[in-house]
């Protein structure tokens, strides 16, 4: 094959790409870089810049903020806790908008599905600082709706903020409330590509709406739910700061029920200042959680070539 | 057509389950907002009605009080809001610039640094520096550290929107068109901004509003990056974060304790603040749904 000669127009190109591609090395590549830090006792030297710091300053470790991680019987809580929300926000987020979606496309009127989808959709637009306001008027101990509601009706008070037990509950209605709209507007547009006369034929051959859904809605979806799904396990250990940080106002007594890895990496960081330790946890998420993206990329190609991040 | 607003699933379920559907979603709906609906009625309560039977759907008085304090801060809040407006409007203008651009170069077919590009682009998809690391950085190397350009420049761009706008680029813009400019003597960059962006305003709106929404509800950065000796670089969400943890924020901040003689109405001025922090978003938002559905299915089908 011969090489393509540089033209005049990849010079144009290339220009109009430098700003992004800036962009690209300042916050995504340099700090790359930054990984060593979880081998060090990284501390920036006064006066000698940040370069000559990151790879001549503080002591080389090797795997000791490692060997920290895995013998810290927080970060096996920690682990356990992302792991279990992100399973079970994985079944709801399928099932609960799937069904629904399905259910709103036999509505018959366009206009009241729009109007739900438009109200629906509202949540993924508020700021977790915002909807952490809005669960605190149902919670809050002493002027909260839900203990107003418990009081009038002759049971004690519950300090919501500082009782473990309750909070997959709370976070998982308040996760599914936030992004159940988003998911729905999604799986609509998947079930009204599907071809009409399918259904045409079906409701001759006298198929009930039951059979209708089960032998061709679900098939028909079953490829975009997997690939889904599988896109979905490769961020099995990311969660959403937000989330588990501010929708739980960081309450201390809760932490045994709320910690993810995401709330560790940031508190490691800014409330211990113990940068190999937050690194350190940041490269475990990152590389298996690459591991895991690639693997459910090669897989979801398997299945359908078309599909997939790469 | 008499049909004309009816799907055609009409023919497809009776019209008793239909009406069971239409009551069923009405009340899914009416759930979903009830949250957003009590706070905005909490800020309208009374203290006294709140000390009394606490948040309520239903306050035994109503009073403007916290709008009262949030007129009389409005020297602080204005500002805070002004710099969220600020940020949102130059923030969308930088992601758009960054994004389209470079969609753009990765849509030529006949680019010759095309592949290293797409490698450049897809890698932080799948792998990154992690907090730690860019945080020492962005504060150690850029000198970001109170400055509003922490609350810029980090979340400007996106490979997943450059992704979707390549992919719109090449679908609409046939490459019949670049050849024609070509023969004029048009360059590459000529023919980005008189021939792709004129002819890509929907995609530019979609991306450009879902930037412009993270935006303004940034706080993230914020938090990360600004010092509590920097109150005038906070945005609005990052007050109300703020005043979430402390309310004695608003009391203390020496821009406003001064000029308030009032007395702070602090549970309703929270909920003021939240309201008033929506309130944009309530507004616009039913007006570009349209959009935004159509951003959701270009992310959700590709093609």
């Amino acid at each position: 094959m011969k090489k393509k000669k540089w033209k005049r127009s990849d010079s144009g190109l290339t220009l109009l790409s430098l700003p992004t591609l800036m962009w690209y090395l300042a916050f995504c590549y340099l700090p790359m870089f930054g990984i060593v830090i979880a081998f060090k006792q990284y501390r920036l030297i006064p006066g000698k810049g940040f370069i000559y710091s990151l790879f001549m300053g503080g002591k080389w470790i090797g795997f000791e903020n490692f060997r920290f991680l895995f013998l810290n019987p927080q970060m096996a809580m920690v682990v356990r806790n992302t792991l279990f929300y992100n399973i079970l926000f994985l079944i709801i987020d399928t099932l609960l908008p799937v069904a629904l979606a399905i259910l709103l496309s036999y509505l018959y009127s366009e206009q009241q599905k729009g109007i739900f989808q438009t109200v629906s959709m509202l949540p993924h637009f508020l700021s977790w600082v915002i909807v952490s306001y809005l669960l605190f008027a149902f919670l809050s101990t002493d002027r909260g709706l839900l203990n107003s509601l418990i009081v009038r009706s002759g049971g004690t008070a519950v300090k919501w903020y500082q009782e473990p037990s309750v909070w997959p509950r709370i976070l998982l209605i308040t996760h599914t409330w936030k992004a159940y709209g988003y998911a729905i507007v999604m799986y609509s547009a998947y079930i009204t590509a599907i071809d009409p006369t399918l259904y045409d034929s079906a409701l001759v051959d006298g198929a009930s709406v039951w059979q209708r859904v089960r032998y061709i809605t679900l098939p028909l979806l079953r490829p975009v739910i997997i690939v889904l799904l599988l896109l979905n396990l490769g961020h099995i250990l990311n969660t959403d700061f937000g989330l588990f940080y501010q929708v739980t106002r960081n309450s201390g007594s809760i932490l045994s029920a709320t910690e993810t890895i995401d709330v560790y990496i940031y508190k490691a960081l800014l409330e211990q200042t113990n940068y190999g330790y937050s690194a350190a946890a940041s490269l475990l998420q990152n590389g298996i959680g690459c591991f895991l993206l690639l693997a459910s990329n090669y897989i979801v190609k398997k299945i359908d070539p078309e599909e997939g991040i790469l | 057509m008499k049909h004309r607003n009816l799907s055609r699933s009409w023919h497809l379920v009776k019209p008793g389950t239909n009406a069971l559907l239409s009551v069923m979603f009405a009340l899914l709906g009416l759930l979903t907002f009830l949250p957003v609906l009590l706070v905005i009625i909490i800020s309208f309560s009374s203290d006294s009605s709140i000390a009394e039977n606490g948040y309520s759907f239903f306050p035994s008085s109503w009073s403007l009080d916290a709008y009262r304090y949030v007129w009389k801060s409005i020297d602080y809040i204005g500002h805070s809001f002004l710099l969220s407006i600020v940020v949102m409007v130059l923030g969308t203008l930088l992601s758009l610039w960054l994004i389209s651009t470079m969609a753009y170069v990765l849509s030529r077919r006949d680019f010759k640094l095309k592949k290293i590009y797409t490698a450049l682009i897809l890698i932080p998809m799948f792998f990154g520096g992690g907090l730690a690391a860019s945080y020492v950085v962005n504060t150690q190397l850029f000198g970001l550290k109170n400055s509003i350009f922490a609350l810029l420049l980090p979340p400007a761009c996106s490979s997943w929107y450059i992704i979707i706008m390549r992919t719109y680029f090449r679908k609409n813009i046939p490459v019949e068109l670049y050849d024609a400019a070509e023969m004029d003597g048009a360059g590459p960059v000529r023919i980005f901004f008189r021939i792709v962006l004129p002819l890509s305003k929907p995609i530019l709106i979609t991306v450009g509003l879902f930037q412009a929404f993270a935006y303004w509800n940034s706080w993230y950065y914020a938090m990360l990056y600004i010092s509590p000796n920097h109150k005038e670089l906070y945005p609005l969400q990052y007050v109300l974060y703020s005043i979430q943890r402390n309310i004695e924020f608003m009391a203390t901040n020496e821009n406003i304790s001064g000029a308030v003689v009032m007395e702070l109405p602090a549970e309703t001025f929270r909920m003021a603040m939240v309201a008033l922090t929506i309130a944009p978003i309530l507004v616009t938002y039913p007006f570009f749904r349209k959009f935004f559905v159509k951003g959701i299915l270009t992310g959700a089908i590709k093609e």
